[in-house]
């Protein structure tokens, strides 16, 4: 028993140094920069801070051209908070659906579920089919457009997630006296409780931290969301970088909180779901 | 109210007719097809229009607003123009690469995250925290680690008297560097998924085999691996899908650069879209289609077919 304990010990502390040095390092480097004056950030050094200027970096990137953050952080918010509610009412209606009235059609839905899952967009196209419903540039488009691509990964997780849910349940909740909208949105869906909060958190990062679909769909200043301001910032302002790690650290902020509030329940939502055998 | 009433109402029908007929009736259309409605429209809408209309698209010279056909010109430039052509070939190297190794890394991981060690949750925790970060954002910070001249990385590597590669200026080596942000970035979804799989384990089975006097690379080998199947399955198709179409951590490092060294197909096909060439661009979009679909197809079908439910 001392053997084994001794040996969790070492691989222990073996990976744990090696987590420091590939996994923490990057992020200390990271807060270290944010801290910087812009003379010593620009030195790429690792090291410590001449001068330690943190929330007087945090003000300046709060200000910068004319506080353009914070018009971007309610884009995303918007963007996400939206698009992720359409997902998971949508994804859980055709999930249940898919996983309790069996009919020859489940194949042909399977198939064209798992090509929206494997399928990758075609972006130019997709432009044009927003054009043509004045809704290219717009949030709402940009809305419907990562509701949409979100869809099939959700109905995935909501399908092998009803499979657990007892039929009985249905059953008893009819003889009650149930219609089928009681039945789903009063009975049903609140037992799908954690594969909820697995599809909203997984989505919720996705969007937020989604780049190429805002880049494509939702040009201009007027909409940007958190990755293209920082994106664009990037290609701008090269003698700052003390902002522009500043402004990774803020961007990072919301998915950490999002998990942290939901890492066990992740956890479950997947085991319960994705992978079976 | 009025549910009650409905619900009533109902009951009351059921008294009237025959029992057993209305219950038949009834626990079908308890699932309705209706619920399918909006999802079908979002899908049809906006995913499947755009993807049946790019195979035409891509056989035209267009402008958003008037196509002009013009046969397979645009797949004959994208194959034979070297600097577009290369980015198919990137494209499946660094599916093969990225996917390979989050497989490999992620199993890793997930035995030595779930057996006995030091600072187990810790651990999980920082291995998983880059899926969290901005891929834009992770692609910053590589550029600055990596940097040739300033680098961290570099400068240790000048410490210890080595050589100091340009990682991401080097023609040779910028795909290989993403490629390995990549994978430092996406191991944890692996790890997570392949950690879920093997705590689905049956204890028992492990158990059994100690008292066998089976060794831990026994066991490894013989129960471990074979009964997490399903979790490498998840991990392999999910990360081929992610990788064969990444965009956004190679715009966010190279733009596809130096010259056109790390292109891949999802990059050209923007490049061509900033440059007005729509038909070519969504030529590009049919050639990753295709690509993604006879690599994927087969490799779904052959996955699945034991045990696996996606």
């Amino acid at each position: 028993m001392t053997r084994v304990r001794g040996r969790a010990w070492t691989v222990g502390i073996i990976a744990i140094i090696v987590s420091i040095v590939v996994f923490l390092v990057p992020f200390i480097f990271v807060v270290l920069q944010a801290s910087k004056t812009p003379a010593d950030a620009s030195t790429l050094a690792f090291s410590w801070p001449k001068h330690w200027q943190f929330f007087s970096n945090l003000r300046a990137v709060l200000q910068t051209n004319s506080g353009i953050i914070w018009r971007a952080f309610l884009n995303s918010a918007i963007l996400t908070v939206t698009s992720v509610t359409i997902m998971v009412i949508l994804a859980a209606m055709a999930g249940y659906v898919l996983a309790r009235r069996k009919s020859k059609w489940n194949g042909i839905v399977n198939f064209f579920v798992l090509a929206g899952l494997i399928v990758p967009p075609a972006v130019v196209p997709t432009i044009w089919v927003l054009q043509r419903l004045r809704l290219f540039g717009t949030l709402p488009g940009m809305i419907l457009i990562e509701s949409t691509f979100g869809l099939s990964f959700s109905i995935l997780l909501f399908r092998a997630f009803v499979g657990t849910i007892p039929r009985e349940l249905d059953e008893a909740a009819v003889l009650d006296g149930a219609g089928p909208f009681t039945l789903f949105f009063r009975v049903v869906l609140p037992l799908l409780r954690p594969v909820v909060v697995t599809v909203a958190v997984v989505q919720a990062v996705f969007v937020f931290n989604d780049f190429a679909g805002p880049l494509y769909f939702l040009p201009g200043n007027e909409h940007a969301t958190v990755q293209l301001t920082l994106f664009t910032f990037q290609s701008q302002n090269l003698s700052f970088y003390n902002l522009l790690f500043m402004d990774i650290l803020l961007i990072t902020i919301p998915p950490l909180i999002a998990y942290i509030f939901s890492n066990r329940q992740i956890v479950a939502g997947l085991t319960s779901g994705a992978i079976k055998g | 109210m009025s549910t009650i009433n409905t619900a009533a109402a109902t009951q009351a029908a059921d008294v009237i007719t025959e029992p057993r007929v209305s219950k038949k009736r009834t626990i079908k259309s308890y699932y309705p097809r209706s619920f399918f409605i909006p999802t079908i429209v979002l899908y049809v809408v906006f995913f499947a229009i755009p993807s049946v209309a790019s195979f035409y698209f891509s056989l035209t010279r267009w402008s958003l607003f008037d196509s002009h056909f013009i046969g397979f010109d645009n797949f004959v430039e994208f194959f034979q123009n070297p600097q577009l052509y290369t980015s198919f070939i990137h494209t499946l190297l660094y599916g093969v690469i990225t996917s390979g190794a989050k497989v490999l890394i992620g199993f890793f991981l997930a035995v030595l995250l779930t057996g006995p060690v030091m600072g187990r949750g810790y651990l999980r925790a920082v291995v998983f925290f880059p899926v969290l970060v901005s891929t834009i954002g992770v692609g910053i910070m590589y550029k600055s680690l990596l940097d040739p001249f300033h680098g961290m990385v570099n400068a240790v590597l000048r410490f210890f008297g080595l050589p100091q590669p340009g990682w991401f200026t080097d023609p040779h080596l910028a795909i290989y560097t993403i490629a390995a942000v990549d994978i430092w970035k996406g191991v944890g979804i692996a790890t997570l998924i392949f950690m879920a799989g093997i705590v689905a384990i049956p204890r028992e089975y492990f158990e059994a085999a100690r008292i066998d006097g089976a060794g831990a690379w026994r066991i490894l080998r013989e129960i471990t691996i074979p009964l997490s199947r399903g979790a490498t399955a998840t991990v392999i198709i999910l990360s081929l899908i992610g990788g064969l179409r990444s965009f956004d951590i190679i715009w966010a490092t190279t733009g596809g650069g130096p010259g056109f060294t790390s292109d891949v197909i999802a990059s050209v096909i923007y490049k061509e879209y900033q440059a007005g060439f729509y038909g070519l661009s969504a030529a590009g979009n049919v050639v990753l289609f295709l690509v993604v679909t006879v690599i994927m197809v087969p490799l779904t079908y052959v996955l699945n077919r034991k045990q696996v439910q996606l």
